[in-house]
């Protein structure tokens, strides 16, 4: 028998290969920080950035106490904001179920054209923010409610889209199948064989979206779109810092609460 | 078979709320909200059909956009968002490791676990926008607000996920770290990092992402980058180069989907 | 009575899976169709109702030729053959009853199957069916809250619904125990003697097989190698058909393994205690 009787003194993880790809990318991408961090700091005044605390101490001392009195006023915006949210996720779900099922690839009725198209639409309107949205909204169809909803609903339809997307895909073919078997027409297929596999995907997918929507209807005010960020807008125009920290507040509050609400009706649906 | 007569009537019994009556005043209740919703819904119809034009105007733009007449703004916009993006990921995942750590119970001490959760807590609560105002009115007009902003943003998200990964890693490896006599540092290096380490690539890359997609929204309240240019050419009702600006983003945020799924693949 | 002749079915892959298969089965007549995995017996009784359309040869149900059809003409065919799957292939989320009532989709329009608005006949005969399975009380309750035999029987009551001129069945004890996969085949046969139906049935139990069907066909590399009577099933004739293994240490192999895994899982649940 021959016994081994020289092994490596140093242990290694990896190849050396390996190991020198591995280091040559951490400097790549250490190298690239550096010089994104220098392009990007070219015309930063830097007097301002030192003068950062002491201008942060001022507003937080101009932020106390917050104007408590100005909270009723608050009531309607933040109804405005509240409808901008569910009509908005209401809207955008009943237009991102058709895109859904031209998207998934067991559902679409022509992978060559339909397919491209729905998953088009889906990251278009993922990529764009609703803020955006409301942005190119106000311009066209005039600041209030409706801009507001309308890009809420905009903005979802990518996101309900994909989702829903993914878990049609994921449905139990065989299910599927066993419908098929029974000489049911397409339709029938789709609504015995695949709606109710999606059904608990697509309210979790649309209350998640909702609360999502709810956070971002408040800011949608800034650009003109209603709901309260029309008065955070106005606040901070008249340097109002007490009404400001009441606002934020009362957000903090919304936000707090629709997400409370949104995970047990989640939790109840599974 | 026997003779025994069947029902010829079946009614799918409902399956969330059993009881008829709530049943009856949850439909009324959601039909009362939606005509009071809609009734809060004030339109100017002619400012909607004059802007009709407008939004045919914006969709031709979009259809023919216009890359060169802006082209200066637009590459200067481009090229601070992108480097914000990237500054403010790599920033952000640094920060949000020992943040992450800090925030997960099986970990931390009850006092550093509090301090790291509430760190979360006020990250994920408030919108990058506001924030943006905020660090805009401190640290003044430009990209370095935006790069602290999508930073503090990249914090709230990744330390929350890295935390309640952590809190589910697998106690047995952890158990058999330990029981070899292993210091914190040891086991954090050989039970968790390990179990961690895919998943927090995958969501960093997946952070690159989106703070690509916040950086043009931030720009609209003055923190630089393509929201800025963006936010410029829609108050000039230049539809053309707004459909360039935003077929851009679209175009960014399709390449990095594709890159970093194939990155993930190649790094696992 | 279902003819095939010259069925064969090559996938895109260009493996053969069906190389022209030819058989007759007469009214009433349970076959039982045996060999081992990859040998086609899946591809075959799907090429039957065409979930897998076959490349070439007949299928013919009484006198018409499915294997010709067009899609709204194959849609009223399929009713004719009612299908019982490996895994039941339920719809999990629907009521027991939808998913017998379901067997109907083929006869009623959209809008009844939509609004579960089933014809008066309809919903009483799912519900004889669901009393000849034995399960008359479980109407309500959701699918996927029933035991796998249970799941089975709901599968069968939905396949009679059809009120099918032929059975195709397809592994139906494969995820059941001994004791509940003798109920199920026997519940089969006795449906299948009261209708006077033709049944094909892929199994992989030999035993059960011979203890249960009138006529065996054998299948290999999608050809059929043997087809006669139970007892005609010899220790050469299972060689010709698994091939030279021994297939009886094929069968110890699996109880062995099975009993590790139980092993496992009895270990695994002592640990979590």
């Amino acid at each position: 028998m021959t016994e081994i009787t020289h092994y490596r003194q140093t242990w290694t993880h990896r190849t050396p290969r390996a190991r020198l790809l591995l280091w040559t990318g951490w400097a790549a991408l250490v190298a690239l920080f550096l010089w994104c961090w220098q392009v990007m700091t070219e015309n930063t005044i830097w007097a301002f950035v030192w003068d950062a605390p002491r201008q942060a101490a001022d507003i937080g001392s101009r932020m106390m106490p917050p104007r408590l009195s100005y909270l009723p006023e608050l009531m309607v915006p933040l109804w405005d904001t509240l409808n901008i949210a569910t009509l908005g996720t209401i809207a955008g779900v009943i237009m991102a179920v058709p895109v859904a099922f031209l998207a998934a690839r067991n559902t679409t009725p022509s992978t060559r054209l339909l397919r491209p198209i729905a998953l088009f639409i889906i990251v278009a309107s993922r990529s764009i923010n609703s803020l955006i949205w409301a942005l190119l909204l106000v311009a066209i169809i005039g600041p209030g409610l409706l801009a507001g909803i309308v890009a809420i609903a905009l903005r979802s339809i990518g996101f309900v889209g994909k989702l829903l997307y993914e878990a049609i895909e994921e449905t139990d073919a065989r299910q599927i199948e066993a419908i098929e078997a029974t000489g049911a027409s397409a339709t029938q297929v789709l609504s015995y064989g695949i709606v109710p596999q999606i059904m608990p995907a697509f309210w979790g997918i649309s209350v998640f979206r909702w609360d999502i929507n709810i956070r971002e209807s408040t800011i949608l005010g800034l650009v003109g779109a209603g709901g309260i960020g029309l008065k955070l807008q106005a606040s901070l125009n008249v340097l109002a810092w007490p009404q400001v920290t009441v606002i934020l507040l009362l957000i903090l509050g919304t936000v707090v609460v629709s997400e409370w609400v949104s995970a047990s009706v989640r939790k109840a649906i599974i | 078979m026997s003779d025994k007569t069947y029902p010829t009537t079946w009614r799918r019994p409902p399956q969330i709320v059993a009881d008829r009556r709530w049943r009856i005043a949850l439909q009324l209740g959601i039909l009362a909200y939606l005509v009071l919703a809609m009734g809060s819904v004030e339109v100017d119809w002619q400012r909607v059909s004059v802007g009709l034009e407008r939004g045919q105007r914006f969709i031709m733009g979009f259809l023919q956009p216009d890359f060169t007449s802006r082209w200066n703004d637009i590459s200067r916009g481009l090229v601070e968002s992108l480097t914000m993006t990237l500054t403010s990921t790599v920033v952000g995942v640094l920060v949000s490791v020992p943040i992450g750590i800090g925030a997960a119970r099986n970990l931390a001490p009850a006092w550093i676990y509090y301090i790291c959760r509430s760190i979360i807590a006020v990250s994920r609560a408030l919108q990058e926008v506001i924030i943006a105002i905020f660090l805009v009115a401190m640290f003044g007009f430009g990209p370095f607000a935006g790069f602290l902003t999508l930073s503090f943003a990249t914090i709230g998200f990744l330390a929350k996920l890295l935390a309640d990964d952590i809190e589910e890693i697998d106690e047995a490896q952890a158990e058999a770290i330990r029981a070899t006599g292993a210091s914190w540092w040891q086991l954090v290096n050989y039970a968790v990092q390990p179990q961690v380490m895919p998943r927090l690539i995958g969501l960093s890359l997946y952070r690159l992402d989106i703070n690509f997609r916040e950086s043009a929204v931030i720009g609209i309240v003055g923190a630089g980058g393509i929201g800025a240019t963006l936010n410029t050419a829609i108050d000039r009702y230049e539809y053309d180069s707004a459909g360039a600006i935003l077929l851009i983003i679209i175009g960014i945020v399709m390449i990095a989907e594709y890159g970093s799924s194939y990155l993930r693949k190649f790094l696992q | 009575m279902l003819k095939l002749e010259g069925l064969s079915k090559t996938y895109k892959t260009g493996d053969a899976a069906l190389s022209d298969v030819t058989l007759t089965i007469p009214k009433g007549q349970i076959v039982g169709l045996i060999g081992p995995s990859g040998a086609g017996k899946s591809t075959l009784i799907r090429c039957i109702n065409r979930l897998v359309e076959p490349t070439a040869g007949k299928v013919l149900l009484g006198d018409i030729n499915l294997a010709r059809l067009g899609k709204t003409e194959l849609r009223r065919q399929r009713r004719r053959i009612g299908m019982i799957f490996q895994e039941y292939a339920l719809v999990e989320r629907l009521t027991v009853m939808e998913n017998v009532l379901s067997g109907r989709l083929g006869y009623v329009p959209f809008w009844r199957s939509f609004l579960r608005r089933y014809p008066g006949r309809d919903v009483q005969q799912a519900y004889r069916l669901l009393d000849r399975v034995g399960l008359m009380h479980q109407a309500d309750k959701r699918a996927d809250a029933l035991s796998g035999g249970q799941r089975q029987r709901v599968g069968i009551a939905r396949a009679l619904a059809q009120e099918p001129e032929l059975l195709l069945v397809d592994e139906p004890t494969a995820s059941l125990d001994p004791k509940t996969s003798r109920q199920i085949m026997r519940l089969l046969t006795e449906v299948c003697a009261e209708r006077d139906l033709p049944a094909i049935v892929n199994i992989h139990d030999v035993p059960l097989a011979q203890q249960f069907m009138q006529r065996i066909i054998g299948l290999r590399a999608g050809s059929v190698v043997f087809d006669g009577a139970p007892s005609e099933l010899t220790e050469s004739v299972l060689t010709t058909i698994y091939g030279a293994e021994d297939w009886h240490a094929m069968r110890r192999g699996d109880e062995e393994q099975s009993e590790a895994e139980a092993d496992a899982r009895d270990r695994m649940a002592a640990l979590a205690e």
